[in-house]
C-alpha cells in the first residue's frame, strides 16, 4: 500500500462520555474505496462524524497525510482536503444547483473555479440542465449528486459519505455507485458508510465491518462478501 | 380617489417602507439565528438618536447623517451579539429570546439616559409638498423615502444573489449544520447578518425621524408590525419580509379610509391591525406568503 | 429614616413585592410548569385590575362604573374575566411555538391596551379610574390600613402558592411538565395536549388578573400607565428567572428579591446629582435590563432550581 491517507488509531468516540464506538482503527491508501458496514446502532455514522470533527472525541487519534486532525475543528478541514457529504438533508434547498456548487469553493477555493465545475458537471452530466433549479426541486438521486458534487468542488483528497444511498431508489443506487467510481478515478480517497451493504462492498477495495461499536471484520469487499459468517451475520444471509 | 391617494395609500407605501427596512433584519435573524429578535425595534431607535446626534453637533441633514445612524445600530447589534446573545447560542433559542427582551430594554432605558426622554425632530418647518398631474400631492419626504427603498432593495437583491456573503447567508439560512460542514465560517456569517439587520434598521429608523419624529419608543411601538412584515414575507426572505412590510403598511393606513362613507376601523386602532394579521398568520399560514422556513 | 418610618417602607416594600409574588406564581403556571411564553402578562394584569376598579369603585359620571360592589366579588370577578379573556386567546395561539407564542401574546396586550385607551365610557381612558376602595377601609385608616392591606395581599399569595403547588403535585401537573419537557412524546401517550396547555394558560392568567385587582386596590388608582409593557411584564419575567422557573417557593423568593434590588435601585438614583435625578427611573430600567443578563448567562437555575419529583436517571 502507497502511503496512507487517512490513519485511524485506536479511535473512541461517542456523545458526552459515552464511547459509541471503540478502539478502531483502520488505514486508507490514495484513491482507495473504503466502505464501513454493520447493523444499524454499529456506530457507523459516529466513526464518520468523528472524522470529520462533529462529536465528541475521546481516545485515539486520527491522521490525515500523518497530520493528526483530531483537535481541528470542521471548518479547518475543508482547506486541508477533506470534504464530506452528510447524510440525508445535504444540499440548501432554497439555493440553485449553480450555487450550490459555488458554496462548494468558499472554504477551500480550488485552483480554477471554472475547470472544476466542468469536471463536476462531467462526472454529473444529469445537472447540467438544471444548474439554475432550486436544489430543493430535484429528485432524491439528483440532489445526492449536487451534494456530492458540492464537496468535489474544493477538489479534496479525501471524500467522506454518509450512506450515499438513503432513501434512493433502486435504479439510483448503481447509478451513485458508479458515479463514487468514477469519482476514485479523478484521484480521491472515499469512506462511506452504507446501509446497502452487498452492493457497497462490490465496488469497496477495502470493508470494514462494525459491531456494537467495535470492529468486527477487515477484509476486502470481494473477501467479505465470500465470507459465510460476515453474509449470515451481517448481510441478511443466504445467497444473493 | 385622488384623496385616497394622497392621505392613505401615499403614507401607507411609506410608512411600509419603513416597515420592510426593519422587517428584513428580523426575517434574517430569525432565518440565520433562530430566534425572535425583539430588540431590533430598539436598534431603529438606536440609529434615529445616531443621526440626531450628527445632526446636532456636526449640523448636517439627516441624509448626510445616514452613516452615523448605520454606525450607531452597527455596534450596537455587535456589541450585544457578543456580549449578550452569543453565550447563550448553545442553549434552547428561548433563553436568547428572553436575553433581547432585556437588551430591548438596555438599549432604550441607555437612550432615555443619554438624550433625554423629549420627541425630537431632525429640522422643522414646512415643506411644499409635489404635486403631479395637477392633483396628486406627495410630500417630498415621502418621495425620498419611498426612493431610497427601491434602492435598497435592489441593492440587497444584489448582495443576496451575486455576493460571495450573501450567498453565504442564505445557505445557513437554509441549512446551519450543512453549511458548517461545508467549510462556511457560520460566525463570519452571524456579523454579516447582524451589520445588515441593524445597517437597515438604523435607515427605517431615520426614516420614521424624518416622517414624524423622533422619540424614544419609536422602535418599540414597530416591532410588532415588522414581525407581521416578516412572518407575511415567510421567515429567512428579506425580500419577502420588504413585500410584507409594504403591505402591512398600505392595510393599516387604509383600513380609516372611509371606503363605505364610514371608516371601517378608528384611527386609534389602526396599529391593532398588524397585530391582527400577525395572529392570524401565525394561525393559519406560519410559512408566509413565500415559503419560508418553520421554525 | 426613624424605625417607624422604615417598618412602613417595609411594609410598601412587601406590599408591592407579594403583588409581583402572585404575578410570578402565575407565571410559573404558565412557563415554568408549562413551557408557555406568556409575553402579554401585562395585558392579563390590565384586564383584573380594571375589572376590580370598575366593579368596586364609587360612582363616577365620566365612565361606566360605580357599582360599589365589596372587594371580594370584584377580585372574583377580576380573575374571571381574565381567565375568560385568557381563554379565548389561549383557544387561538397556545398551539404556537415559543417564540411565535410571545408574539401572539403581546400583540393581544398591546390590543388590550389600545382599548383601554380608546374606551374612554369603559375606562375613563387615560385619565383613568380614581377612588378605588381598599378592604376594610372604614374601620381602619392611614398607617393601620396598610399593615392590613399587607397582610391581604399576602394572604392571597398564600392562596395562590397553596393553588399552585396542589397543581404542580397532582397528575394534572405531571402532565403538564411531561408536555412541556416533550409534547410529542406526551401526544403520543394519548394525552390531549392542546388541552391541557389552554387549562394551564387559563389558571395562570386568572391569578394575573388577580394581581392586576391587588394592584389597583393599593394604589386606588389605574390608568393606562401601569399596565406597561415593560414595567409589568418584564420584570416578572426577570423575577421569575431570578428565583427559578418550575418552583413555587423559588417564584415568590425571586419577585422579593428582585423588587428589593429595584427598590434598591430607587435609593442609588436618589443620591444621584440634580441633573440626572429626572433620568433616574431610566437608569434602573437600564440595571435591571443587566441584572437580567446576568442572570441568563450565571444563574440560569434560579435561587431555588427546579426539584424533579422523580428522580431522572442520567444515562
Amino acid at each position: 500500500m502507497n502511503d496512507p491517507v487517512l490513519e485511524i488509531d485506536g479511535l473512541c468516540a461517542g456523545y458526552g462520555a459515552q464511547a459509541i464506538i471503540e478502539n478502531i482503527s483502520l488505514q486508507l491508501g490514495r484513491q482507495e474505496i473504503a466502505v464501513i458496514v454493520g447493523p444499524n446502532g454499529a456506530g457507523k455514522s459516529t466513526l464518520l462524524k468523528q472524522v470529520f470533527g462533529l462529536n465528541q472525541h475521546l481516545a485515539g487519534d486520527i491522521r490525515f497525510n500523518g497530520v493528526s486532525i483530531v483537535r481541528l475543528k470542521t471548518s479547518d478541514l475543508v482547506p486541508l482536503g477533506i470534504s464530506a457529504v452528510p447524510q440525508s438533508s445535504n444540499v440548501f434547498p432554497t439555493l440553485t444547483v449553480s450555487e450550490n456548487l459555488e458554496i462548494g469553493t468558499y472554504a477551500s477555493p480550488p485552483a480554477d473555479k471554472k475547470a472544476a465545475r466542468e469536471r463536476v458537471l462531467d462526472l454529473f452530466p444529469d445537472l447540467r440542465g438544471k444548474v439554475r433549479q432550486a436544489a430543493g426541486e430535484l429528485s432524491g438521486g439528483q440532489r445526492q449528486m449536487v451534494a456530492i458534487g458540492r464537496a468535489l468542488m474544493s477538489e479534496p483528497q479525501l471524500l467522506l459519505l454518509d450512506e450515499p444511498t438513503a432513501g434512493l431508489s433502486p435504479v439510483y443506487l448503481e447509478v451513485i455507485f458508479d458515479l463514487i467510481l468514477q469519482v476514485r478515478k479523478t484521484g480521491v480517497t472515499v469512506l462511506m458508510v452504507e446501509q446497502n451493504a452487498r452492493q457497497a462492498l462490490r465496488i469497496a477495495d477495502t470493508g470494514y465491518v462494525l459491531a456494537n461499536g467495535r470492529h468486527a471484520h477487515t477484509g476486502s469487499g470481494a473477501q467479505l462478501l465470500a465470507d459465510n459468517e460476515v453474509r449470515r451475520a451481517f448481510l441478511g444471509g443466504g445467497n444473493d | 380617489m385622488i384623496e385616497f391617494i394622497n392621505f392613505y395609500l401615499i403614507p401607507g407605501i411609506t410608512l411600509g417602507s419603513i416597515y420592510a427596512l426593519g422587517a428584513v433584519g428580523v426575517s434574517m435573524i430569525f432565518g440565520i439565528l433562530r430566534f425572535a429578535h425583539f430588540a431590533h425595534g430598539d436598534l431603529m431607535t438606536v440609529g434615529a438618536y445616531g443621526a440626531l446626534s450628527a445632526v446636532w453637533v456636526l449640523g448636517v441633514s439627516p441624509w448626510l447623517a445616514m452613516p452615523f445612524a448605520i454606525g450607531f445600530a452597527v455596534i450596537a447589534a455587535l456589541c450585544c451579539d457578543r456580549m449578550f446573545y452569543k453565550p447563550l447560542r448553545d442553549l434552547p433559542t428561548i433563553y436568547t429570546v428572553i436575553a433581547s427582551f432585556g437588551v430591548a430594554l438596555i438599549l432604550r432605558s441607555l437612550i432615555q439616559v443619554l438624550w433625554g426622554t423629549e420627541s425630537q425632530v431632525y429640522s422643522s418647518g414646512f415643506q411644499k409638498p409635489l404635486v403631479y398631474f395637477d392633483t396628486i400631492r406627495i410630500a417630498s419626504r415621502h418621495v425620498q423615502i419611498i426612493s431610497a427603498t427601491i434602492v435598497i432593495t435592489v441593492a440587497l437583491h444584489l448582495f443576496l444573489t451575486y455576493s460571495r456573503a450573501g450567498r453565504c447567508m442564505r445557505a445557513v439560512a437554509d441549512d446551519a449544520s450543512l453549511a458548517r460542514v461545508a467549510g462556511i465560517d457560520t460566525d463570519n456569517i452571524i456579523r454579516w447578518t447582524w451589520v445588515i439587520g441593524a445597517a437597515l434598521a438604523a435607515v427605517a429608523g431615520v426614516f420614521v425621524g424624518l416622517d414624524t419624529d423622533v422619540h424614544t419608543n419609536l422602535g418599540w411601538n414597530m416591532l410588532l408590525p415588522m414581525f407581521a412584515a416578516a412572518l407575511l414575507g415567510g421567515i429567512g426572505k428579506p425580500l419577502g419580509a420588504i413585500t410584507g412590510g409594504l403591505i402591512i403598511g398600505v392595510v393599516e393606513e387604509c383600513v380609516s379610509y372611509p371606503f363605505f362613507g364610514e371608516s371601517l376601523l378608528s384611527p386609534s386602532y389602526k396599529s391593532a391591525v398588524a397585530f391582527v394579521i400577525m395572529i392570524a398568520l401565525l394561525l393559519f399560514r406560519p410559512q408566509g406568503l413565500f415559503r419560508g422556513r418553520l421554525l | 429614616m426613624s424605625a417607624e418610618g422604615l417598618a412602613f417602607y417595609l411594609i410598601g416594600f412587601l406590599t408591592m413585592g407579594g403583588i409581583y409574588a402572585v404575578l410570578c406564581l402565575a407565571l410559573n403556571m404558565q412557563w415554568g410548569f408549562g413551557g408557555l411564553f406568556n409575553a402579554g402578562i401585562a395585558g392579563f394584569y390590565a384586564v383584573g385590575a380594571y375589572t376590580a376598579a370598575i366593579l368596586t369603585s364609587a360612582g363616577a359620571a365620566s365612565h361606566v362604573g360605580g357599582f360599589d360592589l365589596p372587594i371580594v366579588i370584584g377580585l372574583i370577578c377580576a380573575g374571571l374575566l381574565a381567565g375568560i379573556t385568557a381563554w379565548g386567546i389561549a383557544r387561538v395561539c397556545v398551539r404556537l411555538k415559543a417564540d411565535y407564542l410571545a408574539m401572539a401574546s403581546i400583540g393581544f396586550a398591546e390590543i388590550i391596551r389600545l382599548v383601554v385607551i380608546n374606551e374612554q365610557w369603559l375606562t375613563n381612558g387615560s385619565l383613568g379610574i380614581s377612588r378605588i376602595p381598599r378592604p376594610l377601609e372604614m374601620v381602619f385608616s392611614g398607617r393601620q390600613a396598610e399593615i392590613v392591606y399587607v397582610v391581604f395581599v399576602w394572604l392571597l399569595v398564600l392562596l395562590t402558592y397553596v393553588v399552585s403547588q396542589r397543581l404542580s403535585r397532582s397528575p394534572w401537573g405531571l402532565v403538564m411538565r411531561a408536555i412541556r419537557d416533550n409534547d410529542v412524546a406526551a401526544d403520543s401517550i394519548g394525552k390531549n395536549v392542546q388541552r391541557f396547555r389552554v387549562e394551564a394558560f387559563v389558571v395562570g392568567s386568572v391569578f394575573m388578573g388577580v394581581a392586576g385587582a391587588l394592584s389597583a386596590h393599593y394604589f386606588k388608582f389605574f390608568s393606562p400607565d401601569a399596565t406597561e409593557p415593560l414595567l409589568v411584564t418584564f420584570l416578572c419575567w426577570v423575577m421569575l428567572i431570578a428565583g427559578g422557573s418550575g418552583n413555587n417557593r423559588g417564584a415568590i423568593a425571586g419577585a422579593l428579591v428582585v423588587w428589593a434590588i429595584w427598590s434598591m435601585t430607587e435609593i442609588i438614583t436618589s443620591h444621584l446629582p440634580i441633573e440626572w435625578a429626572s433620568r433616574s427611573a431610566y437608569l434602573r430600567m437600564l440595571l435591571i435590563g443587566l441584572f437580567l443578563q446576568v442572570v441568563l448567562q450565571r444563574y440560569r437555575q434560579g435561587l431555588l432550581p427546579e426539584r424533579r419529583t422523580t428522580p431522572v436517571q442520567a444515562r
